[in-house]
């Protein structure tokens, strides 16, 4: 399965991809007007020290701790991609205390949201990996 | 606080209604122009910094940025131009010499864009390149005089080494310091996927690329860095530098701060030591000298490997490139006044030297005058821009061309001229890490694949359209050529007609 893996040792921590994804999950189609003056809350996200960068979102485990801890059956794995039910969530936060990389977040709304690669959105072309200037964000089956 | 006299040259336009403050532009920019000030949530810039290289407008999702040229002028005067102007102000406050980079940007004759290639019509039939076959491939090195047979009627062979090319066009030499690791990762992919040859420049090989030596040509400079007999013997040629188009009769200079790690160690001198080239090799006064280093390199190589000899298009080129055709060279480049640098002297830059095309139409005609054409390649280079260039430098003379200016602009580069601050935010002229990391070669690499598969398929349209199908018919056919807008000296030092003629 395609999956989307980070190279560290390309990626230039200029963030973009967090404002892509943010983006690309608005459905909005004017990215100024989706993000002008909006506090973004993006499903992959930079981790920084000095001078390494990487991002960071959801693996997509085979083994998937978030969806063993979820306690009401909003999280499942279709295809191997781990999709969230928002409408099914209650905002317990276990699988944000159980996600071993810290992958998943609070959304607006109260749920929570995580990376779908973009299955929902934009034809399963995940967009972090579309704006990436440097080729450090790719979506490849690694097997 | 003393006043600054220079005002800043652009101005970079930020569209309010467009920026989200992602600040990319901020994180990006190693000139720090861009700030981002949090009580106003609002994006600053302090544009004495800026040097247009673009970067930040690139990378902006939302394309809020442009920079323009700042309409702030001087009063009219075409004598005291604004350069003219800026220049003085700048050397009165800092009493040093003008360092600039890149090629001559000045306002002097481009050649190449006042002559035409012609085409057939009627009386000798186009050539279709996709139906038909159509050779690109040329070998550069000392050709046999004559052909000549052994007793038992079979062909002697005794052919000097020589270099193969799929396409006639070279990357030309930047070391490994000028420009970064990745840069010079992307040319080697690069050159090995294309069957051609990229230059080590007087660097040094970084042990990496010790892998591409098929498509490597080693330089040897006047301050002969890294140079030892594995390094010799590991690239497909070796070419002896005694001059750079951007910067003739001078020198190189690597300041130490530059010298750092693998640098350090490619070039085989101590870190944070400042890296001299001599303007001349301290071994080379005479045709006769630079005789003895072309024989010491081809025997430290066993007469495997062609030996180019590089120079400046100057004002005697004609006479040097006779000589160097003696000295035993299997191949002339020659580097004409519009050839980059990662720095050089403002004014050395601006006004010596000469054209390349004149260059190479007076040294083709010379040898061809004196019967030596044959035992020497000629290499063309300094701002071969395109396809076209290529064209007219092979019907002119040469038999291959070297680009560099080319290249880099497809790795990134933006032409902003300012590669001897070390802070290119494209990642190609700096050694700072989380600079060179910006240039990534898987991306790099294919990039310059392109551009050079494009100028092939050109190439072969601009031949067929002659009724040529191959490289060697090309080769100094100036009946292909016509000059527009050239005076009669100029048609005469370039060998053709003017168009109507």
């Amino acid at each position: 399965m395609k999956r989307v893996y980070v190279n560290e040792k390309w990626c230039l921590g200029c963030h973009l991809c967090e404002y892509y994804c943010a983006f690309a999950n608005t459905g909005m189609k004017d990215m100024a007007k989706a993000l002008c003056n909006l506090e973004i809350r993006p499903r992959i996200r930079i981790e920084e020290q000095d001078d390494i960068s990487f991002a960071v979102s959801c693996r997509h485990c085979d083994e998937p701790l978030c969806v063993k801890s979820c306690i009401t059956g909003a999280l499942s794995r279709e295809n191997g991609v781990i999709v969230i039910d928002s409408d099914k969530c209650v905002g317990c936060f276990t699988c944000i205390l159980a996600c071993p990389y810290g992958a998943i977040s609070q959304s607006e709304t109260g749920a929570i949201q995580k990376c779908e690669l973009c299955a929902k959105t934009n034809d399963g072309i995940p967009q972090c990996v579309a704006g990436c200037p440097n080729g450090a964000i790719v979506f490849e089956d690694r097997g | 606080m003393p006043i600054n006299f220079i005002y800043p040259e652009f101005e970079i336009v930020r569209d309010e209604s467009q920026c989200i403050r992602c600040r990319a532009c901020e994180r990006q920019c190693a000139n720090e122009v861009h700030g981002y000030d949090s009580e106003r949530n609002a994006m600053e810039s302090d544009e004495l910094k800026c040097v247009n290289c673009h970067r930040c407008v690139l990378l902006c999702p939302t394309r809020a940025l442009k920079i323009i040229r700042t309409d702030h002028t001087f009063r009219e005067n075409a004598n005291w131009n604004e350069d003219a102007i800026k220049e003085i102000y700048m050397q009165a406050g800092s009493g040093g010499v003008l360092l600039s980079s890149m090629g001559n940007p000045k306002n002097y004759p481009v050649y190449w864009d006042k002559i035409l290639i012609n085409a057939s019509q009627v009386t000798n039939p186009p050539i279709d390149p996709l139906r038909e076959p159509m050779e690109t491939k040329t070998f550069l090195g000392k050709k046999p005089e004559k052909i000549g047979r052994s007793d038992d009627g079979t062909l002697k062979v005794n052919t000097s080494p020589q270099l193969e090319l799929e396409l006639p066009v070279m990357f030309s030499a930047m070391s490994y310091g000028s420009i970064s690791y990745n840069a010079h990762e992307s040319m080697a992919r690069a050159a090995q996927s294309l069957g051609t040859y990229y230059n080590t420049g007087e660097g040094g090989l970084h042990e990496d690329f010790y892998k591409y030596g098929k498509n490597t040509i080693v330089q040897v400079a006047s301050g002969r860095f890294g140079v030892y007999l594995d390094y010799l013997n590991a690239g497909a040629a070796i070419e002896i530098k005694m001059g750079q188009g951007a910067k003739p009769g001078i020198g190189g200079h690597l300041p130490g701060a530059k010298i750092v790690g693998d640098i350090a160690k490619t070039r085989m001198i101590p870190e944070g030591s400042d890296a001299i080239s001599p303007a001349p090799h301290h071994d080379i006064y005479s045709i006769e000298d630079l005789r003895q280093l072309v024989y010491s390199l081809k025997e430290a190589t066993q007469n495997k490997k062609p030996v180019i000899v590089k120079v400046a298009a100057v004002h005697n080129i004609a006479a040097i490139a006779s000589g160097i055709a003696r000295s035993g060279a299997d191949i002339i480049a020659i580097d004409g006044f519009r050839g980059g640098t990662g720095a050089a002297p403002t004014r050395i830059r601006d006004n010596v030297g000469i054209p390349i095309e004149l260059a190479l139409a007076s040294v083709d005609t010379r040898l061809r005058d004196e019967g030596i054409r044959s035992s020497v390649s000629l290499v063309a280079g300094g701002s071969i821009r395109n396809s076209a260039d290529v064209v007219k430098a092979i019907a002119l003379g040469a038999d291959a061309v070297y680009i560099a200016t080319g290249a880099m602009l497809a790795l990134g580069c933006h032409l902003c001229r300012n590669c001897q601050s070390g802070k290119c935010n494209w990642g190609i002229a700096t050694q700072r890490p989380d600079l060179v990391k910006r240039l990534n070669p898987e991306l790099g690499h294919q990039r310059l694949i392109n551009l050079l598969n494009a100028w092939k398929h050109e190439i072969k349209e601009m031949m067929g359209g002659m009724g040529i199908n191959s490289i060697e018919a090309l080769k100094g056919n100036r009946l292909m050529l016509r000059g527009v807008g050239l005076n009669e000296k100029e048609l005469e030092i370039l060998g053709i007609m003017h168009a109507g003629d």
